[in-house]
This record gives C-alpha cells, structure tokens and sequence, in this order.
C-alpha cells in the first residue's frame, strides 16, 4: 500500500512539465558548477557528484527548508551520509544562498570551511560526515526523536551504493524499521561504481530491493536522473514504515569523459575536458528551449 | 561499610530526573537488567529506547537524537560502548558535538571470568584520546548520582565508565561532584596517590594502613580523567615528592598515562604507574586478579613504599 504524504496533500504528485524543465536545467548549472569547484580545489569525487546531482535538486526544490533562516524549526532534513560526494553538495548550497562563493573559492585551501567531507561549520550542513556508513543511524535517531515530540519534519538521508559494505548501514535500518519511522526517507545513488571497480565485484550488494525490503522499508526503484520519478518517490510514503529509494544512476553522469568510470572516482578534469562538458551542457540547454 | 553500585545509583537518579524532564531519554542495547534500569523501561516507555544488542548503531542513533534536542544517556556494557563503537564515539558525538552521555558499564575486569572479550582495559586510553570528550570513573555510588546533575548541566559529551559491583559509599548523598576537578583526601607528604574508580577506596585502605606505619601519604579521587585536574597533580608532585597511580585499565594510556603527561612536561618527579599489565588477565573475580596482580591494599601499600625508596635514593 502507498500513501502519498499527507503533510503534503496539497502539493501536485508529479512536475508540471515548466517545473521539471526548471529543475534539469537547474541540474546542469549544478553540474557545471561542481566541476568548477572540483577543478578549483584541485581534487573531489566527481563521480559521485555528478551521479547524485539529479537527486539532490530534485529533494532541495521539494523539501522544506529556508536558506533565510537555516536553522528553522519548521524545516526538513538532509544527511549526505556519501559525505565525500561534497561538492556536488557545496554547489547546491551556493545556489541557494547558505554558502558564498568566497567559501566555494577557499574549497582545497589551507584552512578552508569547505572540506572534502562536509560539516556543520558550513552554512546549511546537517551532519559532519565523511566515515561510511554513518548518516542512516543518524537519520534514524533524528527521525524518532521527531516521532517522539510528534513533529512533522521529514529527514532524508543520502547513501553511496559502495558504502553498504559498512554494516553499521544495517543496524540502522532495522532500527528504523523497528520504530516505523515514517518521516525517514533513505536514497541510495546507485551507481553501480566504487573506487575499485564494479560494486558487485568488490563486494555484491543485490537483490538490494529485496534486502531493503526484507528490513522493513517502503522500496521503491528509479532512475536517478528522471526528475518525475524522483519526485513522485520523495512524496511517498507508507504509514510505519521508511521508506528505501534506490536511485540508480550513471557515475559522472554529464562529464562524458568520466561517465560510468570507475577511475573517475576522485579525479580533476582537465580545463579541456570541462570546456567539452559545457559545450555538451550548451547543447544540452538548447534542446530543451 | 555501606556498600552500593554504581550502575544502581545512574538507575535511580536518572528514573527521578527523567521523570522531571521528558527530553531525557535511556538508550540500551538489550542492557536493561545489567544497567539496573529497574522499572524505568516501564515507568517511563516513552523516554526508553531498545537498540537491541547494537553498540556502533546504539550510538549514532543517539547521536542523532541529541541533534534533535534529546538528552540522551546511552547505557550498556563498556567494553562494546568503548571499543566496537570508538568510531561512532569518535564521529557522530565528539567530532559532531552530539551531547551523548555514554555510561559504560561493568567496566574493567569487573566481568572477571567472562574473559578479555567483555573486559574495557584499554576504553580510557581510547576515549581521552578524542576531542571534546569527557572521561569519568566515579568512585563511588553518590558522586555517580552528583556526576547526573554535573552531565545535565554540561554540554560537552562524555564516556562514564562504571563498574558492576557494589563498592564503599565515601561520599554523603548529595554530594557535588565537580567536572575536572579532584577529591583530595589527606595531606601526607611522603606519597601521593591518584586512583580512580574502584581503585579509589583501596587506595584510601592502603594510606590508612601506611599511615599505621607512620607514612603519610595524601589521596586523590581523580574521578575526571579527562579534562584532568592538572592543578591537583602538580600540587601533588610538589607537595610529595613522587606519584602512584592507580587504576582498572591497561598500564598504557589510562590515569597513569595522563598524569605523567601533566608531570613529564612541568614537574617530573619519581613516579608507579599501578595498573593492569599488558599481558592476558586471568580468569577470576576482580578482587581475586587485583590481589593476584598486586592491585589489592597490600599491594598498593608495597608500590607506595618502594617509591618513596627510589625518591630518597634519588635525593
């Protein structure tokens, strides 16, 4: 059975076609704006980056949340438990006005805010994460601690694929199971790739529906590049239970040269491999005017 | 003498102040009846969180809820709490500022016979070596419940490490314990003597029984390890002479290990460091190891009387 939030009724289940427009276009600035500050820090987890880009426009533009007034009580929450994905993070957050681009300009300098991993030092973050398999406990004990006080926010959390290795991700899920955590939604960038090669090479991760099902979880299995489907995701929910979206996507997705390379994990590009990307973004943008 | 544990005076304390302030959460992990928790899990069900027997997830998740504006007490047995969750403790409470109050129980060889896998001989070297942690070992079951009242003040998160048996009360009910700063006990100056925990009450037999044989020696109760009274030390390095540490945990990186940090750089002086070898413990009861191992009063009395030697042969 699901349910569509019912703190959120009022909202449209899928993207009128301007609002989906908007957002992949919004994902494009993203993209090229991660690669810039990946490329001005000399270093960062493109591939993970650009793979979860989709996703987190898509969950900015739909949770709640007041770069006014970060510390809002009324607002969601977002974990970025792939904490080295960061700079895909960082962009979405200079976007929306919490951080600056004088901060996006120390990023990779002697005591910068901006680390590879992000923390709450930075304007917007949640969680200081870095260490795999850390962000679903700690959603899990945000999210009860809402359920206790009866409050509505929601909390979200992004994984890695690579990083459900760690089995603290485990623990965490049958305890969110086990509190019917509701207000949990946990996103897993599937990207099919970690640094060593092909997750089902280094340590095999399927049936990860059936797993996460299997703990509990409200499973549902899209692409993480379509915006409807992403949306339609992050509005559903089933009363007692978190809900699990694997989001499978293409790691370095938009940067042709690094697509679906494992090797890409943590690169720098170089200022030729950027101009061919906006060029692909420039004709991008074009076929959707 | 009256004799309480220390896990049953948290219980107690921590029943009547939830009862007050319905942020304050228990979190255990299938500990419910080694923490003593008594009727808290059923007076107050919705200020109790069973994390089942899950110490790295029992500790993020508690992090998680300190996030949201719970105070949270994370209950269970201090070698899992200490060791198989030091990367939670490291990640999501100190480095993240998460103000959890860990309270690691039936700490040291206080499980005895159950062997090494359930002793913590090696939690506070591992604790204080992480920022923006506190490190206690109450000594006794009153200034557990006064470290209650300190701990809902402080923001700053702690590890607690307490034993399981019922040790000598030394302190009148309600006592004010005092973060980071020591117990003084006497003023003899031919011996100074820092214990913590368990260790405390011997440490103060053996200064009595010294004192029979006309030593005196001076007793400090560092029941903060961390942030360590450096005052109370370096007083006691003048006032002495020499120092005897005594503690429940591995020769390297406990109290011993922090006082002579505070001594090595502003007062060497002649210094025992008393504390578990680094060897395989044997099988027994606590108080049988700590006899066997020299760790009893007699003992303590021999170590404290052999240093005093080497400080009058080194002048």
């Amino acid at each position: 059975m699901i349910e569509t939030g019912t703190a959120r009724k009022e909202e449209i289940m899928s993207l009128s076609g301007e609002k989906k427009k908007e957002l992949m276009l919004r994902a494009a600035d993203i993209r090229e704006k991660t690669v810039e500050i990946v490329i001005g820090g000399n270093g960062g987890h493109i591939g993970g980056d650009l793979s979860e880009t989709d996703v987190l426009v898509n969950l900015f533009d739909y949770m709640k949340h007041d770069p006014k007034n970060p510390k809002w009580e009324g607002r969601d929450y977002f974990i970025l438990s792939k904490g080295h994905s960061a700079e895909a993070y960082y962009a979405i957050l200079n976007y929306y006005g919490y951080i600056g681009q004088e901060e996006l300009d120390q990023f990779g300098k002697l005591g910068a805010k901006l680390g590879g991993h992000p923390t709450k030092k930075v304007n917007g973050v949640e969680a200081n994460t870095g260490s795999l398999g850390h962000g679903l406990g700690l959603a899990t004990g945000m999210a009860l601690a809402l359920k206790m006080d009866g409050k509505p926010n929601r909390v979200f959390v992004l994984t890695g694929d690579g990083e459900l290795a760690e089995g603290s991700n485990w623990e965490a899920a049958m305890s969110a199971a086990k509190f019917g955590l509701t207000n949990l939604t946990w996103i897993i960038d599937r990207n099919h790739l970690q640094i060593s090669g092909n997750t089902e090479d280094v340590m095999p991760l399927e049936n990860l529906h059936g797993k996460s099902e299997s703990f509990g979880f409200q499973v549902i299995d899209l692409d993480g590049h379509d915006h409807d489907a992403i949306r339609e995701a992050l509005e559903s929910r089933t009363e007692g239970k978190p809900t699990c979206i694997i989001a499978n996507t293409i790691k370095g997705k938009g940067l042709y040269c690094a697509e679906n390379q494992a090797g890409w994990h943590h690169k720098t590009p170089t200022m030729e491999q950027f101009e061919h990307m906006k060029e692909d973004m420039a004709q991008y943008r074009k076929g959707m005017a | 003498m009256e004799k309480a544990t220390c896990r049953g005076a948290f219980s107690e304390k921590i029943l009547q102040e939830a009862k007050k302030d319905k942020d304050i959460v228990v979190v255990c992990t299938d500990s419910r009846g080694s923490a003593s928790l008594g009727s808290y899990p059923d007076e107050l069900p919705e200020q109790f969180v069973e994390m089942g027997i899950a110490e790295q997830n029992s500790v993020t998740v508690s992090a998680g809820m300190v996030a949201m504006g719970k105070k949270v007490f994370a209950i269970g047995p201090a070698s899992f709490y200490s060791m198989r969750s030091a990367e939670q403790v490291k990640v999501d409470v100190a480095y993240s500022h998460n103000n959890v109050k860990i309270i690691g129980i039936s700490g040291g060889i206080s499980y005895g016979a159950l062997g090494a896998t359930h002793h913590s001989l090696q939690d506070i070297a591992l604790m204080r070596a992480i920022p923006d942690l506190i490190v206690e070992i109450p000594s006794d079951a009153n200034q557990m419940k006064g470290l209650v009242d300190a701990f809902l003040e402080d923001k700053t998160p702690a590890y607690i490490r307490v034993g399981r048996g019922a040790v000598p009360v030394l302190y009148p009910e309600d006592v004010k314990v005092e973060i980071g700063r020591a117990q003084v006990w006497g003023d003899g100056r031919d011996v100074g003597i820092i214990a913590c925990g368990q260790m405390v009450y011997r440490a103060l037999d053996a200064a009595k029984l010294l004192e029979e044989q006309g030593i005196h020696a001076t007793v400090l109760d560092m029941h903060t390890i961390k942030p360590l009274d450096e005052a109370a030390v370096l007083k006691l390095a003048r006032e002495c002479g020499c120092i005897l540490t005594v503690e429940e945990h591995s020769i390297y990186g406990g109290l011993g290990g922090a006082v002579a940090e505070v001594l090595v750089a502003d007062k060497p002086v002649p210094m025992t460091i008393a504390g578990i070898p680094d060897q395989d413990v044997p099988n027994g009861a606590d108080a049988e190891v700590f006899t066997l191992l020299k760790l009893d009063v007699e003992g303590i009395c021999e170590k404290a009387k052999a240093l005093i030697k080497r400080k009058q042969e080194m002048g």
